[in-house]
């Protein structure tokens, strides 16, 4: 099934076109890396698929998911480094964007934020400050608040940045769990690594142009093979 | 006693009330304003405030009328200025100082009637019975409007780029939080004076945060600061005949002191 699709679309910032007319479609179940380099058009595109910015020319359908569907784990830096606040109190603004009481929220709520807590290793954390927490275990708790947002489509902003080797490839590994339970994975990359073992489709952003092929296909093409070779996969 | 001596007495137990009720406010909002790094802004909204009066008083017209729609237009326009990458601040503190030039101005120009010092560093005097019903007024609306956001609040607080992908307007709350801020100095500087009204917002949260470490926690340490001192400070500045802004102000940092060794020494064990 087709979760988002776009049409011949053009995407930029207020008449500044950054990539003209491209088609891409999202499958269910589907895990994509999104690469390219710095300036290439990938937050332009992200922001336009979370409805921030409106394509300048087309339209996403998006099938199935609601508007505000998709469970989107930001760039790091962005977070304020000395933020009071709780773990649970942070899972649980994922839901917000469906919550309805006034005050507090449903027990139901707090349910299932305590059991993505624990999908993601991170159980009995709930009362910790985040503040407090490592950098690997901050990226949980935010992908744990992706989650809390929706079931269906994970959207993740360069997630490993930061950190250290070992932790990077563990975030990589729960990625990729949620992924194999049905999770689809959109995720913005700089890293060789997830694309070359657990991406099934990549979407190659580069200046004013867009590829969308299967990982096979991807490092067949010139700019596959140049982003091997720059990483330092070059075996040919 | 001494608290039955002071409900004796109206327009003292009318301050008191009303004191209560803008501490309680502006230490919630603070919360928000200092984790946004937005400290500087209050500062410069109760000068604006200030400008504001003195014109007012210049020209005899109802202060709340005058200063309300000035300092909250003056809100928006700082926020826009805080938002630029730089010269922010430099123009933050460029504003502050006109308006309380300007301020200065007009109240020599008033003459005698106006009190330079009441404006300045407030006056429980000053607090009449419809400023008293106006205040408490506005400081409910306030404190019902940052609970009913309190999440939406929270939450484009700590990331906003992660709340605007999930649907919430995140402008929207920026722009209720400078508008009850610019509500809640205008309100509160009658009382505490235009020069310590900011410390109000400020203090308590700064308090909070060293001491605890979830923003439901800081909240409501905040809120409980901020009234506690506030009533410290009112009863000392009775006992002792002391000028009730600057007290209120010197019990907050004492309080702060107390936080910061505490947050020190919790770091240590």
């Amino acid at each position: 099934m087709t979760l988002m699709q776009g049409r011949d679309i053009t995407i930029g910032y207020e008449g500044d076109v950054v990539i003209p007319d491209f088609t891409f479609t999202v499958e269910q179940g589907d895990y994509i890396c999104i690469v390219g380099e710095n300036g290439s058009g990938k937050s332009t595109f992200v922001k336009t698929i979370l409805g921030l910015i409106e394509p300048l020319k087309g339209r996403i359908a998006y099938n199935g998911l609601r508007g505000n569907e998709i469970g989107y784990l930001p760039q790091r830096p962005l977070i304020q480094r000395d933020f009071p606040s709780s773990v649970m109190e942070v899972v649980l603004s994922g839901c917000l964007n469906r919550h309805r009481g006034m005050f507090r929220y449903a027990p139901h709520e707090k349910e299932k934020a305590l059991s993505v807590l624990k999908r993601l290793g991170m159980d009995g954390r709930a009362g910790d400050s985040y503040q407090e927490l490592s950098g690997g275990q901050q990226q949980r708790v935010l992908l744990a608040r992706a989650l809390m947002a929706t079931e269906k489509l994970l959207l993740l902003d360069e997630p490993a940045a930061g950190l250290d080797p070992r932790t990077s490839s563990q975030m990589y590994g729960i990625v990729s769990s949620l992924n194999s339970q049905g999770i689809t994975i959109l995720m913005v990359t700089h890293d060789i690594h997830p694309v070359l073992n657990d991406a099934k489709t990549v979407f190659h952003f580069s200046h004013r142009s867009f590829y969308q092929g299967s990982k096979d296909d991807y490092f067949h093409t010139e700019m596959g093979r140049v982003f091997l070779k720059e990483a330092g996969h070059d075996h040919s | 006693m001494i608290i039955a001596e002071i409900l004796s007495y109206g327009f003292l137990a009318r301050a008191l009330a009303v004191g209560f009720l803008i501490s309680l406010t502006a230490s919630l909002l603070g919360v928000s304003l200092v984790l946004r790094r937005y400290s500087m802004i209050g500062d410069g909204l109760s000068h604006v405030g200030f400008g504001a009066l003195g014109i007012a008083a210049v020209l005899s017209i109802s202060p709340m009328a005058v200063t309300i729609p000035v300092v909250v237009a003056a809100a928006f326009l700082l926020l826009r200025m805080s938002e630029r990458d730089t010269g922010g601040d430099s123009a933050i503190a460029l504003i502050s100082s006109s308006a309380l030039a300007i301020g200065v101005i007009a109240v020599s120009l008033g003459g005698v009637n106006t009190d330079l010092n009441a404006f300045l560093f407030g006056s429980i005097l000053s607090v009449s019975r419809s400023d008293a019903i106006i205040s408490a007024i506005a400081a409910s609306v306030t404190l019902a409007a940052y609970l009913v956001f309190y999440h939406q609040i929270y939450a484009s607080t700590f990331d906003p780029a992660f709340a605007r992908a999930t649907g919430i307007r995140c402008e929207r709350y920026t722009s209720l939080l400078a508008v009850l801020s610019a509500v809640m100095i205008v309100v509160g500087m009658r009382m505490l004076g235009s020069l310590l009204i900011s410390s109000l917002m400020i203090f308590p949260a700064m308090a909070a945060m060293r001491v605890a470490r979830t923003y439901f926690s800081v909240s409501i340490i905040a809120a409980a600061e901020s009234v506690i001192a506030f009533i410290i400070g009112f009863i000392a500045s009775y006992a002792f005949s002391l000028p009730t802004g600057a007290s209120i102000v010197v019990t907050h940092m004492a309080f702060f002191c107390i936080a910061y060794a505490a947050g020190r020494i919790r770091s240590r064990l």
